[in-house]
């Protein structure tokens, strides 16, 4: 249990760096500019790791990445990766959607505390941001998972899979609702137009500010495990899960591309704006969607 | 004073007990590698002083495209490998540089634009400017011209790279060897106070704060 946990570990590290690399390579070559290779996060987090750390703030501020990275972990290893087999499912039974629920929110809440030590204005500032802006996004996203639960009679992501192979897929018997969470997913991702937290030309890097060196690699790390998380959930919910690693990099990068496409077409919103788009367009598309299969199926 | 890799780009205990366990030849793989990486990744805090600021948003954005060397702006100082000081420096801006620059975490490297950080440049007879900055600041890349095309720049870049994969010595380490040259040097300028003074016992706040 404990090699399966290992591997997908470094399945997710390899596989998220990648997509990071291709999401910074796809977007220089729509900005008309030759870009960095696809392993560039690679160089970039084996450099951080091996810098030198200087900066103190006390332990609850080191805490912060760690319980970044806890929360990454926890998500992926309860999310099933294969939709047929076993493998790589070592714990999935010992949790439910709504413990991945809390589980998704775990990591900015422990960064929030982490960066209110450091002191830094810019860090409590995009901390402020990304938990305000978090309000926004998780509405679309839960209903949106509230009625893949009522469609499916079950919490259990194992089971809405199951369901999907007999009655077909959630992203066609139920679109409204993959819309809503689509467009939550591209905050989720920090993609524009929701990348409010770290807005470079507003608040530097935001939460990231004060960090440096191995910390800084430990949140790119927690980054690409969560982003990782984040796709395969989204393909077991809407996508029917994938039953080889083909199936699985193909249903993933499908959804990142479209995040990416998404995330380079539009500029930022301010904080208040991203709300309360959140809470109108997609949480109502959400809720007809909800209603649809409330009353009729 | 910080702690840190003196001489060596990988921890002093780690080189230790790899030579204890008689994986010298291990450690110098790694040591390479690691150098390696380095060098394929550069990030970079861009200090606009002077006219060569304008030099550094074509080299950044689409035209130039650094990023496909891995050079990468970023934010902040705590995240910076590089800062570019792209001109002429007042005193005024020298004291900001000195603190910019030791906020930085180790392994870090100063790059700088034209003649006037090298030799004062047309500034060379100012009241208030730096005539020689390497007397202050240890400088790893002096881009000359008045002022580089980005194309100079990214020769800097390159030349930077290689420096850092030969593992020759970075001005990082120089400044920790001859720290007394380089503060004393600092003090004959700005006067007696310089921020941060290292007096100050950070791990030890309560019990009075003095080292």
């Amino acid at each position: 249990m404990i090699f399966q946990i290992i591997l997908l570990i470094m399945l997710a590290y390899v596989v998220g760096f990648i997509y990071f690399g291709l999401y910074r390579n796809i977007t220089a070559r729509i900005q008309g500019r030759y870009g960095p290779t696809v392993y560039q996060s690679f160089y970039d987090s084996i450099k951080l790791f091996s810098k030198n750390n200087t900066v103190s703030y006390g332990w609850m501020f080191y805490l912060g990445p760690v319980i970044m990275a806890t929360g990454a972990v926890l998500t992926l290893v309860l999310v099933p990766v294969f939709s047929d087999s076993d493998f790589l499912r070592s714990v999935t039974s010992q949790g439910n959607l709504f413990v991945l629920l809390y589980l998704m929110v775990l990591g900015p809440l422990g960064n929030a505390l982490a960066v209110g030590t450091g002191g830094n204005p810019f860090g409590v500032m995009g901390v402020v941001r990304g938990l305000t802006r978090l309000i926004g996004l998780e509405l679309p996203f839960y209903i949106a998972v509230v009625g893949l639960i009522i469609a499916a009679n079950s919490s259990d992501i194992v089971h809405i899979i199951d369901v999907q192979k007999t009655a077909g897929l959630n992203i066609i018997n139920h679109p409204l609702l993959f819309i809503g969470a689509m467009i939550s997913m591209v905050g989720f991702f920090g993609a524009s137009p929701f990348d409010i937290p770290g807005a470079p030309q507003e608040v530097y890097s935001g939460p990231r500010t004060e960090f440096s060196g191995k910390f800084l690699a430990l949140l790119m790390s927690q980054g690409s495990l969560f982003a990782f998380a984040k796709l395969v959930l989204i393909v077991d919910l809407f996508l029917g899960g994938a039953d080889s690693l083909v199936m699985l990099v193909l249903k993933t990068f499908t959804i990142f591309v479209a995040i990416i496409f998404i995330g380079i077409v539009y500029g930022r919103y301010k904080v208040e704006q991203a709300v309360d788009f959140l809470m109108k367009l997609p949480t109502l598309i959400a809720v007809l969607g909800l209603a649809r299969i409330v009353w009729f199926g | 004073m910080e702690s840190g890799f003196y001489g060596s780009s990988l921890d002093g205990n780690l080189k230790c007990k790899f030579e204890e366990s008689g994986l010298a030849n291990t450690h110098e793989i790694m040591e390479k590698a690691v150098r390696w990486f380095r060098s394929r990744s550069i990030f970079v805090v861009a200090y606009g002083t002077g006219c060569g600021a304008i030099e550094m948003p074509p080299t950044f954005t689409s035209r130039y495209d650094a990023e496909r060397m891995g050079v990468v702006g970023v934010a902040t100082p705590r995240q910076a490998d590089l800062i570019i000081l792209s001109g002429y420096l007042a005193y005024k801006t020298l004291r900001r540089v000195i603190r910019t620059y030791e906020q930085m975490q180790k392994p870090r490297y100063i790059m700088t634009l034209g003649s006037c950080p090298i030799n004062g440049g047309m500034y060379w007879d100012s009241y208030n400017t730096i005539k020689k900055l390497d007397d202050y600041l240890p400088i790893d890349v002096s881009v000359t011209g008045c002022m580089p095309r980005p194309e100079a720049v990214i020769d800097g870049f390159v030349l930077l790279q290689e420096r850092i994969r030969n593992g020759e010595k970075a001005g990082w380490e120089k400044y920790d060897e001859n720290f007394e040259f380089y503060k004393e040097n600092q003090k004959r300028v700005l006067g007696g106070h310089i921020d941060p003074s290292y007096e100050t016992d950070w791990y030890n706040l309560k019990s009075g704060g003095k080292a």
